[in-house]
Order: structure tokens, then sequence, then C-alpha cells
């Protein structure tokens, strides 16, 4: 009974309920929101992996645009060379270079392909997580230290035109896995691909914060030094999170190339890095299911509005980070709270006022004394 | 030989540019902990107030005296970014403080705003400020050597700034409080500081630097909405790495990032100098997890 | 009782942002119901460019010309009886989100047209966007040529039409006493300046011209001094900059700071126009070269009228310039596409422009669409800045250049590996 109940919390709810429109917004939604849809399903899961490393382990990273272009780029590299047929990417012969860097090779595989999509931000995640949780670099170090490398990996993307395109980035894709990218059912194919990762990942984080080692996690946000003590070696955790975290982010970024058409290093960079975050913070941090609403709500949002005020939606947009994250500290999800705090804010001002009356009782009583 | 005086100057130059602009940050920042990423608008707003200040000059001034202008910009850029300190700090930041990353994340969101607004007042466009005549000019040493006076003057005023932080905050009372406070607010307050104005005065003073640092980059670089962007990334890792809550680490963060930017740039190229400074900062933070001078203190669990 | 509430109050919030997400994909469904972009009396397009972010600088002006160029041909009557009216999105200076809002418009907003972009990111970003659902761009800003596509009008300059004929000019006029040009080239990094500067060596390898440094600075640059250090150790007898952007007002500041003049090293610009020099000051500019297809100051009535117009429109202290001048024709030439082929049909118009008579007399003099490059004839112009912050015309070529965008008529290209 007691476990039933559980499995029926409002957060399951929510997400059951959430899942439901997702899967069948493409049936009462046109294509162009569909797509977009798609897109903010992308985010929602680089939301996820920063949700577990900074909702639960407490870790803020600034640079999760590094991780989600590398799955990106890597899923890019081989879509533009199968667009390309069996001459050079267009951008290669602009730049003058005449065969293919041996750098591309693996990316004639698709089987390859997906794998490097996860091995790539998974290699550079444990290199970077191993160096600097074994230093025991920690708090706004670790976010200003991220930042670096987002705006390092943006630099120089940019500055390899030759080999990755440059600022333009990678684009121009016509097919993935030998089917047209503008075909319907392949688009609608990407979506529910799509959603079937976000679900997966969803429920997997879920069950992860349930185990010891969610548990674990949480105790280093808590209290690093006294689970040290406890014996258990915060970097070793630290470090699964973060690479778990960057995963999740490549293969977002894998999905969100042949649907949205386009990578380049705007996307690695540092304001993308901060928007995922806030994504995060809006939806709210711990909850799993928070990250997802941010991302759905906030880039929804940012793009209706946009859409109605093309040249001052950024004020919108900038109060309403301001609002949440101040009135909110929860997120959208701790909404479900607000009742809760009126009424507790009622019954408070209740009890001072029948403080006060009694106060004013003792009072005159003294006085009639 | 002309050529290493000339990189040198170029580097402590540069130096000379981060350390103006991250000095607010270094208050803010350092010693309050509120990741204001905002920091870089309040650099704006000092630009855009030299910019107002000039031609309310320009119409109502002699000419002869139109130089006078930048001494009354520097004063009302601290002024002006104060101000707008003050208000975001009454406003916003003191919900936030004990909440650090949060606070990271709603100035982000000011940020955009200020942007927003500047674009609304002035327009997308770039304005133009006219530099004082004393400073349009250059002192030349040789055919290859020669030192920009607008250059040497940010250095002077750099200099400035700096000696006028660091008396402050070690030599007068006020900043003996300040200092109390950031390291133990409540036992501060139980020996009658009042943290509410010290935390206030302590953020606007810190947005006043960064106001003064906008009105000395007008002589050097662009001025419009955007110009705040390009120092964020700069001014936080100068902060980070010489240590936070040190004018010292200050100094000598901006050191290590202006003179390694400019020699790798001169070595290799604009952007590849800028990457292998990001690097350098990221190794240099693992041999020093809390950058080069540190506070020590002996709590565990900060 | 307390955990009920709470559910049920979480049910009703996941309820309440349900039905509004799908509220807003409901709406749009509307608009996808008319499938023309027409209805009785108006035609509707649209302008995408960057109204917020770092480019918002340059591409907001060329917002304004276009709405000035819609709302004259409205005044005139609209075309083929119809009022234009348009719909504004932001690009907001992020190619992806280019991408999203040229989709949008095409398959939501059904326009019949869109007028925008600056940056080659940009453009790259959104062209599978026009050739996937068959609509049609007119894209106003001088780039890097090597395209052309079915579904876009370039109403500005390739190489051909302004870096090749400026390049011709410097070695005409500023060789060294050697017989030698010596060149420094340096730009922002990012394609267009790498593109041309490939170009540029490809030349120098045919004349005698050499390369003595080459130069990229990451977008939003400010500090030049390396850059300068290295300028001065080098001494080119001209300096190609291909900067975007706000890194020019600081090149141009910082340049004279050094103590360089324009008699020492030109600088001869491909970037920057009347607008950039207005934001750094006059003074810094003055004695500069420019290249462009048009200035402020070409003395024809088309310009006089337009230039008026504009400053009235948007204020006395308003400059105009090349690439406003072409956002402003693209609204033009596209009218005159509708009026040859009698339809707003994507395809008719793109064939009635490929009849090689769609032509209009723009403030820069007569201009036309070349049928098989979608490119524009036109005249290429040298100018030098003056003390006003205006450019005034040195040379132009006699005749109307043929654009070139894949460099088909020069034999270096080929051994360079560009071209086709």
């Amino acid at each position: 009974m007691e476990s039933l109940r559980n499995k029926i919390s409002g957060r399951n709810i929510v997400a059951i309920l959430i899942f439901l429109f997702l899967l069948t917004a493409p049936f009462y939604m046109s294509s162009f929101r569909t797509n977009m849809i798609s897109k903010y399903m992308c985010y929602a899961l680089v939301a996820i992996g920063i949700d577990m490393i900074w909702g639960y382990t407490g870790i803020l990273s600034l640079g999760h645009g590094v991780y989600f272009g590398l799955g990106a780029y890597c899923m890019a590299m081989y879509l533009k060379l199968e667009s390309s047929g069996t001459g050079l990417p267009d951008f290669m012969t602009w730049s003058g270079l005449t065969e293919l860097p041996l750098f591309w090779e693996p990316f004639k595989s698709p089987v390859i392909s997906m794998i490097l999509v996860i091995a790539v931000p998974t290699i550079l995640a444990l290199v970077i997580g191993y160096l600097t949780f074994l230093n025991r670099i920690k708090g706004v170090y670790f976010s200003i230290l991220s930042q670096a490398l987002a705006a390092a990996m943006a630099t120089l993307l940019i500055g390899m035109q030759k080999y990755l395109g440059g600022s333009n980035g990678l684009t121009n894709f016509s097919t993935i896995f030998g089917k047209s990218v503008y075909l319907p059912a392949v688009k609608s194919a990407m979506y529910y691909i799509t959603l079937a990762f976000l679900i997966g990942a969803f429920v997997i984080c879920s069950i992860l914060v349930k185990k010891r080692v969610g548990k674990v996690l949480v105790a280093i946000r808590d209290g690093e030094n006294r689970t040290r003590f406890m014996g258990y070696n915060p970097a070793v955790y630290k470090v699964f999170v973060y690479c778990l975290s960057a995963v999740l982010a490549g293969i977002a970024g894998a999905l969100y190339v042949p649907q949205v058409g386009i990578i380049s290093p705007n996307d690695v960079n540092i304001s993308p890095s901060i928007e995922m975050v806030i994504w995060v913070a809006i939806g709210g941090k711990g909850t799993l299911i928070g990250p997802i609403i941010g991302a759905l709500v906030t880039n929804f949002g940012k793009s209706i509005i946009s859409e109605n005020f093309p040249e001052l939606w950024s004020y919108f947009i900038g109060f309403m980070f301001i609002f949440v994250i101040l009135l909110l500290p929860g997120g959208i999800v701790s909404l479900k709270d607000v009742p809760r705090r009126i009424i507790n804010k009622i019954n408070l001002y209740k009890e001072k006022k029948m403080d006060n009356e009694k106060n004013k009782k003792v009072l005159a009583k003294r006085q009639h004394n | 030989m002309e050529l290493f005086i000339s990189q040198i100057f170029n580097g402590l130059s540069v130096s000379s540019i981060l350390l103006l602009a991250a000095l607010g940050l270094a208050i803010t920042f350092g010693l309050m902990g509120v990741i204001n990423m905002a920091h870089g608008e309040f650099i704006m707003i000092g630009a855009y107030t030299t910019y107002v200040i000039q031609n309310i000059f320009k119409s109502n001034v002699p000419e002869k005296f139109f130089d006078t202008y930048f001494i009354v910009s520097i004063i009302m850029s601290f002024v002006i970014a104060g101000i707008f300190g003050l208000i975001l700090e009454r406003l916003i930041i003191r919900h936030l403080y004990g909440r650090v990353l949060d606070s990271l994340l709603v100035t982000w969101g000011v940020s955009l705003v200020l942007q927003q607004l500047a674009r609304t007042i002035f327009g997308s466009s770039n304005v133009s400020v006219i530099p004082p005549s004393f400073v349009d000019n250059n002192l030349k040493v040789t055919q290859l050597l020669s030192f920009s006076y607008k250059r040497i003057f940010i250095l002077i005023m750099a200099f400035i700034c700096v000696a006028l932080v660091a008396f402050i905050m070690y030599k007068t009372r006020a900043g003996r409080n300040v200092r109390a406070t950031m390291q133990n607010r409540a036992m501060a307050a139980s020996l009658g500081v009042n943290t509410n104005i010290i935390d206030a005065g302590t953020f606007a003073i810190g947005s006043g630097f960064a106001g003064i640092a906008g009105c000395a980059l007008t002589f050097l670089g662009p001025i419009g909405p955007t110009i705040g962007t390009s120092y964020i990334v700069d001014t936080f890792m100068t902060v980070v790495v010489g240590g936070v809550g040190r004018i010292v680490g200050a100094i000598t963060g901006s050191f290590i990032i202006g003179m390694g930017t400019s020699s790798f740039e001169f070595f290799t190229s604009a952007s590849l100098g800028k990457v292998i400074t990001f690097i350098v900062v990221i190794i240099l933070l693992q041999i020093k997890p809390k950058g080069i001078f540190t506070i020590s203190t002996r709590s565990l669990d900060d | 009782m307390k955990s009920f509430m709470r559910k049920a109050f979480s049910i009703f919030t996941a309820a309440a942002i349900t039905l509004s997400l799908a509220a807003c994909g409901g709406n749009s469904n509307e608009t996808e119901g008319n499938s023309s972009s027409t209805n009785s009396d108006t035609v509707k397009v649209g302008i995408l460019h960057s109204m917020t972010g770092t480019m918002a600088m340059s591409e907001m002006p060329l917002v304004d010309a276009v709405e000035m160029a819609i709302d004259e041909i409205n005044e005139n009557g609209g075309v083929l009886g119809k009022q234009i009216e348009y719909v504004l999105e932001d690009g907001a200076s992020d190619s992806a989100i280019f991408a999203e809002k040229a989709t949008k418009l095409l398959t939501s907003d059904n326009v019949a047209t869109v007028f925008g972009c600056w940056t080659s990111a940009s453009r790259k970003a959104v062209l599978p966007v026009f050739e996937g659902n068959n609509g049609l761009l007119w894209y106003p800003v001088q780039y890097e040529g090597l395209e052309s596509s079915h579904n876009i009008m370039y109403t500005s300059c390739p190489p051909n039409q302004q870096a090749i004929p400026a390049v011709d000019y410097l070695y005409e006029n500023n060789k060294g006493d050697d017989g030698k040009l010596q060149l420094f080239l340096l730009g922002s990094d990012y394609v267009y300046p790498r593109t041309t500067n490939t170009i540029i060596k490809a030349i120098a390898e045919e004349k005698v011209i050499e390369i003595v440094g080459e130069e990229y600075l990451p977008l939003g640059h400010t500090d030049m001094s390396t850059v300068l250090t290295k300028i001065q150790q080098t001494k080119p007898d001209a300096i190609i900059n291909t900067i975007n952007g706000d890194s020019n007002v600081a090149f141009f500041k910082q340049f004279k700071d050094a103590g360089l003049t324009a008699n020492d090293i030109p600088i001869m610009s491909f970037s920057c126009y009347e607008e950039d020099i207005k934001g750094m000051g006059a003074e810094y500019a003055e004695g500069h070269l420019f290249a462009w297809n048009y200035f402020q100051t070409v003395d024809t009535p088309e310009s006089t009228t337009f230039t008026e117009k504009y400053k009235a429109l948007y204020g006395e202290d308003r400059v105009t310039g090349d690439p406003i001048q072409d956002a402003y024709i693209g609204v033009y030439l596209w009218a005159a596409a509708c009026e040859k082929a009698g339809s707003f049909d994507v395809d008719k118009v793109i064939e009635a422009c490929e009849s090689g008579e769609i032509e209009y007399m723009a403030p820069e003099g007569l201009v036309t669409i070349d049928p098989e490059t979608h490119h524009l004839y036109k005249v290429a112009r040298i100018g030098k800045a003056n003390a006003e912050g205006q450019i005034e015309e040195l040379w132009s070529t006699d005749e109307r250049i043929k654009p070139d965008p894949w460099l088909t008529g020069y034999s270096w290209a080929a051994e360079a590996g560009l071209g086709q």
C-alpha cells in the first residue's frame, strides 16, 4: 500500500501528464511547432543531466554547452559526410583543403559515429572531471573553470574553419541513414526517438537517485567533508555524475542536429551554457521533472514571446528569469507549495494577531491592576 | 629589444584594462560572494554616462573647457553606476545572500534587461565619444617604440583606483566594517555594525568602480549595448585566478591573464592566444584550486 | 489531507501548463490554415534580422531600410494592386534561431518572400530551410561568394565586385618603391574574412604582391595592441581590413593612438561603412579607404532622395550606406519581379528574376539581376573617408561588373582550389 502511494506521488502524475502531452502533440500541432517541441526535448535531456550534477550533487557547471556541442558535432560530421556523397564537404573546398582530414575518417561509418557521439563527451568529461574533482576544485571555482572551458572550446571551433566549418558551423544536411531529413516520416521518427531518450533518461535518473549512489550524491551536496569522513570518495562519485550529465548532453546534441539542421560554435559558448542552467533553475532543481518543465516552458515562452515582440522580448525573458528565481526558489515545480505557503503565512498572521490580542489583554489586566 | 619593450608595455596595458574592469568585481564577487553576471552591464552604464556627459558639454560648455568633461565623466560614471548597483542590491541581491549560485542566474536576467534598456534608450548602434585632447597623442621613443597616452592614462587610472580601494578597505573604519561583515556577519552585527548598510554600500561601490572602467574604456573600444559581454569572462577569471577576496589577488590575476594573452597572441594568433590563456587558467586552477592568494581559514566546509 | 491538496494542486498546475502549451500550438494551426500568403488586398512578406545580441548594431538599420521601401511601395499602390504587410522576426544573432524563425516565416506565416540575414553563418543556416520549403530570400550584405542558391537573390556583391577591384586599385596606387605591394591581411575570425583572404592570397601569386601578415581576431575582440605591434613591425604598404562589427571601432581608435596615420599605412576596409564610422567618430576613419558599391555621397538623384527620406524618417543624425541601400533595393527588385511574373508565387517570381529583365534604378545606379547567378550587375567603387565621417568616391569601374561568385573568370581561382 505504502509503495503504491509512493508511486502515484504528485511528481509522477505530473511526469505522466507531460509525457502524454508530448506523445500526442504531433497529432494536433503543426509540423513547425512539433519540430520546435522536439528541439526543446533535446534541451530537456541536457537539463536532466544538469539537474543530476547541480540539483543533486551541488556542482554548478557553466560549460555544458561543450558536451552538447561535442555530441552535436560528432553527429553533424557524420551527416555532413553522408550528404556530401563522395566529394569533400563544401566548406573544405572553400578553405582550400583537397583531402579529407584524418579525424573525419571514422565518421564515414554510422555505427562508429554513434559510438563517438557518446564516447567523445565522456572522455573529455572524464579527463576534466578527474583532474578537477581530484584536485578538490569546488563551488564557484569550478563554475568559472567550466565557463573558461566553454569559452576556450567556442574560440577553438571558430578558429578551425578549414576542419570544422568555423563560425558557420556545420549545416546543410540532406539525409540521415539514407533517408531525406525533410520526409515527414523521418521527422516524426526523430520526434519519437527524442521522446524515447527523454523518457529513458528520466526513468534511469529517477531510479538512480533512489539508489545508494543517489543518496551519496545528495550527501556530497550537503556536506562533502562529512561524506569523505564516512569513507566515501566524493571525487569518484562526482566524476561519475559529471560524465553521466556529459553523456546526456552529448546525446541531446546528437538528436538536436538532424532536427535543427545546424550546429555552430554559438551553441557551445557561454550564453547557451548559462541558459541551460537557467532552465533547470526555472523548472525546479533537484526534482528531475522540474528541468523538463523548465526547458519546455522557458523555450516555448521565449519562442512565442519573441515571435510576438521581436524587439522587446529580452525584457520579458529577463524579468521572467529574475522573478521566478527570486520568488520561487524551488522553480515552477514548487508552485504546488504556494497554497501551503499562503496558508502558513495566514496562520502566522493569525497567530501574531492572537498573540497581540493576548498581549493587549495582559497589558490591560496589568493596567487594571 | 624595441619589440620586447613594446610587447611588455602591451601586456601591462592589457593587464591594467583588465584590472580596472575586474576591480569592481573583486569587491562584489570577491568580498561579498555575489556572482554578478551584470557586471559587464555596469561597465556599459559607465560608458554611456560618459557619452551623455560629453553631449551635455558639447552643447552647453565653451569649447576650450570641453576637455574637463572627462573629469566630470569619471565622477558621474562612478555615481550613476553606483546608484544602479544600489537599486539592484536593494531590490534583488539582498534576497540572495547565501544563495550564491542563484545570484548568478538572476543577474544574468538583469544583464539581459539592462542591455535591452540601453538599446531602447540609445539605439542599437554604437555611439562615439571624443577623447579629451590631452590624451590624444602618443609618446614616440623610436620609430618602432611608441606609447599611447591613452594607455598610459588607463595604467595610471587603474593604479589610482586600486590604491583607493586598498586605502578604503584597509585603512578606514568603513573598510574594516566591510571586511568584518564579510568574514563573520553575525559577529559583526552583534558588535554594532549595520550589515544592511554595509552590504548595500559595498555593492554600490563595486558597481561604481565598474562604471569608472566603462568610462576609461571609451578611449579604446566601441560603446554599444553589448560591450559588457566581452569583458565578463575575462574579469571573472581575473578575480578567480588571483584568489577571491584579496586586492592583491585581482592585481596578480590581471597581470597573469593580461601578460599571457598578449604574449601568446604575439607568438600565435589572437584566437589561439585566447584559447591558450584559458587553458593555462584551467591548469593553474588545478594546482591552486582557490586561486593564487587565498585567505587562510580553519573551516572545512564553506 | 494536506498531501491530497498538494496532489490536486500539482495536477492542476500540470494541466494548466499542458493546456497553455497546446493553446500556443493550436494558434499556429489556425495560421497554417490559410495556405496562401495573400488574401484579398494584402501580401505578406517576412523581415528576418537580428534585433538583439551582438549583430543588432549592424542589422537594425537594415530593418529600417526595408520598412521604408515597403511603405514607399504601399504609398504608390502596392505590388500587383496589393498592399505589402510584413512580419518581423528576430534572429537574435544566433544561427539556430535564424533557422527556426525562417521555418516559421515560411511554414506558419506563409510569406511570399523574406528580406534578411547579415552574417554568412546566418545565411548558411537558413539556406537549407529556404531550399527545403521553396522560399525566396533577399540577402543584402557583401559576402565571400562561392554560392548561388536557386532560392536566394543576392543584392550585394561577391568578391569580384568589391575585393578584387580593391586589390587592383591598391596595386595601381599604393605600391612601394620597389614596385612590390606589401599587404597585411586583418580580419575577424569567421568565414568571410578567411575566404576573402584566401582569394587575395591567390591573386598575390599572380601579381607582385607580398602578404606580410595575416591575422584573425575573435568576434568582439577589443584589444589591438599586439596586432598593431605586428603591423608596425612588418610595415606593409596597406592593410586589408575585413574586421566585422564592434572590433572595427577598437581597431581604428587604437590604430590612431599607436601613432599611425592613413599616410603611413592606409587601411582598405571591406566590412566597415558609414554607420560604423559614425559609431567610432569621424576623426579615426579620416583618410582611410573603403571599398563598396554605394556610398551616401554617390551623386545621383536617387541617392539624394533616398538619403533624405531615410534621415527624415529615422533622424537627421542617421547615415545610409551600402548594406542599407542593398536591403532597400531588394524590396524594389522583388516588387518588379512580381509585377513581371504577374504573381507572388515563388517559382514564378524566380523565373521572372531569371529572365534577365529585372532591373531597378537604385541609389547606386542601375542594377540588373543576373539570370545565372542571382547576383546583381554593379559598379565597384573605392572611396576615402573625410572629416565628416562620409566616404568620398576616389575611383570607380567604368562599366557595371558582371557578378562572378564562383570566380570562373579568373585563372588563379582554379589553381587555388577555389570555385566549382
